[in-house]
Order: C-alpha cells, then sequence, then structure tokens
C-alpha cells in the first residue's frame, strides 16, 4: 500500500489533491453495528477517517446509579451483547470486591467455564465477518455455525443464548445441568477439528493472508499510549494477558499459552508485528487456548456451592473498587463507587472497543478506503461496547 | 525493577512534588491520593518518564460527582506495563467551572477519554485538541452524568414519554362496551319463522 500511496502523491503532487467527504454509515454492513465514519478522500487513498459515535449509546452507567446494586446485573449484558458473560463477570467481582465477599471455588470454575465458552462464541463472529469484510463469504456461515453449538450449550447452562445474565454477586445463578459436561467435552473434540479446518479453508489461504499482511500496522508503544487492550494489543507484540498477569477467578489453576503477534503472515509476504493479520491469527490461536482451559476446568472443578452467602439487599459499605476481567475484547474494568446505599453512587465501564476507536483516525491516513473495512474489522469493535 | 506498592509510589511522589501531592486515602479498597489540578500535567510526565514508575498505560480515566462538597473529581488510573504496578489518583476541581490540564500530551488514550467527560460531566479539559461532544449529539443540553441533571423530556421536539400501553386497550374495552350498551339487543320475534321454513 506504501507504495502505491507514494506513486499517487508523486503524480498529482500534494497541491493538486482534491478531497471528497464521504459518509460510512451509520447503517453500513462492515461497520460492525451503527457507527459512522466520516472519510475524508483522495480518490482511494483516505486523508483520515473520523468516527461519529454514540448511536447506541443508552446511558448504562447512569442506569447503575438508578438501580440497585443486584439489579444492575442484567443491564451489564447490554454493554457487549457479543460477549455478555464478561460485562458480568467484571461488575460481579467489582461488587464482590466492595462487599469483602469470595464466591465458593465451583462458582469460579463455572465463570471460568462459561467465560471461555462466550470468548470461543466472540472470536468465532470476530473472525468470521473479518473475513467476510475482505469479501470471503463462505467461512461466515462456518463460523456461525460453530457459534449456534457454542449458544446451545450456554443455553442449556444459563437459559439464554445471547444476554446471559448468568453471574450472580457472590458466584453464579445455576449449577452445570446434568449430562452437561460430557455434551459439552463432546463439543470440544469436535471443535478442535474445526479449528484445523477453519485453518485449511480461510486462515492459510494465500489470498486472504496477503491481502492482510502488512496492513495498518500498529506497533507494540504506539498499541499502548492509545491504551489498546486484549488480542489487539497482543498482536502487537505485547506480552500481557490479565488472565496470566494478575490472574482472578480459577485463573491460576489452568495451564496455557497467550498468542502473541510475531508476524504470522511471514516476511517474504510482507507480514509485520501488529498487522490486520496478526491480530486476525491471534483471535483463532486464542480459542485454541480457550478450548484447553474449558477442559481442564471440566476436569478439575470441585464440588460443592455455586452461590456465596450475600444478603439479599446488597449494600457495601462505603468505598470504591476496581475490577479488571480480560474480556473477548481485552481488559474489561467497572469502577464501582458505593455512598453506603442501595445503589451505586457511580458504575464505570472501561470497555476495550471504545479505546480502540479511537486509535482508527490517526491510522487511516494513507490507508485505502477498503482498508479502513478491513482495520475496523480486525481491530474487532463492537458497537455497543463503544457507545454504553 | 520490581513493582511498586501504592504506598512505595506515593511516597516518592511526594518526596518530589511535597504538597501537590495528597495523602493516601486507603479506609476504601482501592487506595488512592489526590493530585493538585495546577500540578497535574507535571506529574503526569514523571509518572510516564521516570524509569522506577514508567506508567505507560493511561488504563481509565473518568470523573465523579460530588454536589454535597461542590466538587468534581477526575479519577485517574495508571498502569505501568513495565513493572506492573498499579496508581490511582484524583483531581478535586470546582463543581461550578471544572477545568483541569488534558493529559492527552502525555498519553494519547486520554483523547477520547477526555472527549467523554467533558460530555457527560462537562469538565472542560485546557489543551485538549479535539474537545467536542462525543456519544451525546452537539445541541444536547445539559450533561447527564452529574447528580443534578434534569431530563429535558425529549430531543428536539421528539417526546421521550409515552402512555402506558395497556391504556390504549383498557379505552378500547370501554368503548366496546359502549358501543355495545348503544345498539338495541336483538330481537328475536322472526326467529320461529325462519325455522319453519327451513
Amino acid at each position: 500500500m506504501a507504495l502505491e500511496q507514494i506513486v499517487i502523491t508523486r503524480k498529482f503532487g500534494p497541491g493538486a489533491e482534491e478531497e471528497m467527504i464521504l459518509n460510512m454509515g451509520p447503517q453500513h454492513p462492515s461497520t460492525h453495528g451503527v457507527i459512522n465514519f466520516i472519510v475524508h478522500a483522495d480518490g482511494e487513498v483516505m486523508k483520515k477517517a473520523v468516527p461519529e459515535v454514540g448511536y447506541l449509546h443508552r446511558s448504562i452507567e447512569k442506569i447503575g446509579e438508578l438501580v440497585t446494586f443486584s439489579g444492575f446485573m442484567p443491564y451489564t449484558d447490554r454493554v457487549d451483547y457479543v460477549a455478555a458473560m464478561f460485562a458480568n463477570e467484571g461488575y460481579a467481582v467489582a461488587v464482590e470486591k466492595l462487599l469483602g465477599v469470595a464466591p465458593p471455588a465451583r462458582a469460579q470454575y463455572l465463570r471460568a467455564i462459561s467465560c471461555e465458552l462466550n470468548r470461543i462464541a466472540s472470536h468465532l463472529v470476530a473472525v468470521g465477518t473479518m473475513a467476510m469484510d475482505i469479501g470471503a463469504v463462505t467461512p461466515f456461515p462456518y463460523a456461525l455455525r460453530e457459534r449456534e453449538y457454542v449458544n446451545d450449550l450456554i443455553e442449556a447452562l444459563c437459559g439464554a443464548r445471547l444476554t446471559y445474565n448468568y453471574h450472580r454477586i457472590g458466584g453464579v445463578a445455576f449449577d452445570l445441568p446434568p449430562d452437561w459436561a460430557p455434551n459439552c467435552h463432546r463439543f470440544l473434540d469436535h471443535f478442535d477439528r474445526i479449528l484445523d479446518e477453519w485453518d485449511r479453508l480461510i486462515s492459510l489461504n494465500e489470498i486472504f493472508v496477503r491481502r492482510l499482511a502488512g496492513l495498518a500496522v500498529i506497533p507494540g508503544p504506539m498499541a499502548i499510549d492509545y491504551g489498546l487492550v486484549g488480542p489487539n494489543l497482543r498482536a502487537s507484540g505485547v506480552d500481557y494477558d490479565l488472565r496470566k498477569v494478575h490472574p482472578y477467578g480459577a485463573y491460576p489453576d489452568f495451564e496455557f499459552k497467550v498468542p502473541v503477534g510475531k508476524g504470522f503472515a511471514g516476511k517474504n509476504r510482507g507480514g509485520q508485528v501488529g498487522d490486520c493479520y496478526d491480530r486476525f491469527y491471534c483471535r483463532v490461536l486464542e480459542m485454541r487456548e480457550s478450548v484447553s482451559i474449558v477442559r481442564q476446568a471440566l476436569h478439575k472443578i470441585p464440588e460443592g456451592e455455586w452461590m456465596a452467602k450475600v444478603p439479599r439487599k446488597v449494600k457495601p459499605p462505603g468505598g470504591e473498587a476496581q475490577s479488571r476481567v480480560e474480556s473477548a475484547r481485552g481488559e474489561m474494568a467497572y469502577y464501582v463507587v458505593s455512598d453506603g446505599g442501595e445503589k451505586a453512587a457511580r458504575v464505570r465501564v472501561r470497555t476495550g472497543s471504545f479505546m480502540a476507536m479511537g486509535i482508527i483516525e490517526d491510522l487511516s491516513p494513507g490507508l485505502m478506503i477498503a482498508d479502513l473495512v478491513a482495520l475496523i474489522a480486525s481491530l474487532d469493535v463492537v458497537a455497543p461496547e463503544i457507545d454504553r | 525493577m520490581p513493582a511498586l506498592s501504592p504506598e512505595q509510589i506515593h511516597q516518592k511522589l511526594t518526596q518530589q512534588f511535597g504538597e501537590a501531592i495528597g495523602p493516601l486515602c486507603a479506609p476504601q479498597k482501592d487506595p488512592f491520593c489526590t493530585f493538585a489540578p495546577s500540578r497535574l500535567l507535571e506529574i503526569c510526565r514523571t509518572l510516564k518518564t521516570d524509569p522506577e514508575l514508567a506508567f505507560d498505560f493511561l488504563q481509565d480515566l473518568t470523573a465523579t460527582d460530588h454536589p454535597k462538597e461542590n466538587q468534581i473529581r477526575i479519577v485517574y488510573h495508571f498502569y505501568s506495563y513495565t513493572h506492573r504496578h498499579m496508581l490511582v489518583a484524583k483531581c478535586e476541581l470546582d463543581r461550578a467551572s471544572p477545568e483541569v490540564d488534558s493529559v492527552e500530551v502525555v498519553w494519547k488514550a486520554a483523547n477520547w477519554l477526555e472527549r467523554e467527560v467533558f460530555d457527560l460531566f462537562g469538565v472542560s479539559f485546557t489543551g485538549h485538541g479535539d474537545l467536542r461532544r462525543i456519544l451525546l449529539p452537539d445541541d444536547w443540553v445539559g450533561h447527564p452524568l452529574r447528580k443534578d441533571y434534569q431530563e429535558a423530556g425529549g430531543y428536539q421536539g421528539i417526546s421521550n414519554v409515552r402512555d402506558n400501553t395497556l391504556n390504549l386497550y383498557l379505552d378500547a374495552d370501554r368503548l366496546m362496551a359502549e358501543e355495545k350498551s348503544k345498539q338495541a339487543p336483538p330481537v328475536p320475534e322472526k326467529a320461529p319463522e325462519a325455522k319453519a321454513e327451513s
């Protein structure tokens, strides 16, 4: 891309450019929700793309101040409806920290199992839509087909397929249903083969790899400066995973690797650390790790209670706490302030997508318009998580 | 270099900046200290560049509203990927005209976070390059996350209030009952005749 850009600049010169302003969105199939981009372009090359967000703002943080502590749990689902388990968990952990309650061991394991299954489902959507946005339509139904199996499992666990409301302050809502573990094992064995198939289908597809190699490179220091988190940060070569560095819940008990970007596309194809292909492939590798974590958790899960003794009316003492969990879209932090009442004085959700959107304006100059689609898809932004 | 505890970080900062750093409050779950707003930028630069602190990640920037104390407090969460330690700091601002230096020049992540605080709390950040509303429309009135925010009752003539949908059905029931009572009851005079015909 850089060469084409140089050619265009040399051909027309800096003074001869004509700027065209395009509205991409808010209703656009490849913006992953209701997001508007105001693209300043000269022909196919962008001068900048300015994201305009807020179309899905539902004032979740204000609602947090208006309802009781336990009453806010269903609302957290709506923060990120593609990976709602993590939003549940983050809020539960923050209020538990305020209350000084620790969930029982079985609840911690159930949280890990549900979250990792949700991570698989969320990453399937991410990689599937990414392939589709680039133009490879076939892999998308393959990804969604597998996601349906995960949804079935989660539905059997908590009764919902999208907005789970499964985690509670002090534990989880339900224990494993009978026959759930063998079904889950069956799915995991099946999914191992599907991941190999996925690699053959799209991850190692030469056209796909070359399309994404060296595209929209985010170097490690830049990713940190802009506050990128999760797979986007790791793809830039920063080896940082909250589950590993500051383990919470049941994660200290599991062995897993943290996939870090290292130019997976290969030098001969122009692959660099932190390009779009790294962000894509890190997610594929993370699904393999999640499969391994769910297996270990199902083997090691202890017997016992799945809810701690929490009063019916949750009234934490005054104070403030922040919880950090590794969501599918990176570090999700809930900052909860209590003044001793039944309702929180302030609930703040720090999400990965919001920060990922902030980098687009500064990353877009010089990219082609078609590359913007690849960049948005590779950052895996989800509109409700940006706007909350 | 090892990770520092909040106490060690606080001690180090107090040595350097003296009274600009408030005492470390730790009755809460997460200890935090206050920064004097006038020296915020200077302190933040040190936080990032000092090799022992090396806070390279602005994890979160938000605010809390305290009408009783007449304050808006900006809450900063700093994290260091190098040393893996964390610091929470607050800046206490006057609620009537909250204004503080932007830390966008130190961490680029502050750009969008400060725009959000500007949008929802009405805090203006001096030196911010692009300070405009981010989540709400540009012509929105008020700052919703302030405690005394009153809903305007609509936006651009579009009401955000509606009747209870059930009222519609109740009205329909009432109307139907009225209709029925108006109609005279059918007179079954010719019924036997019809029966005879068939």
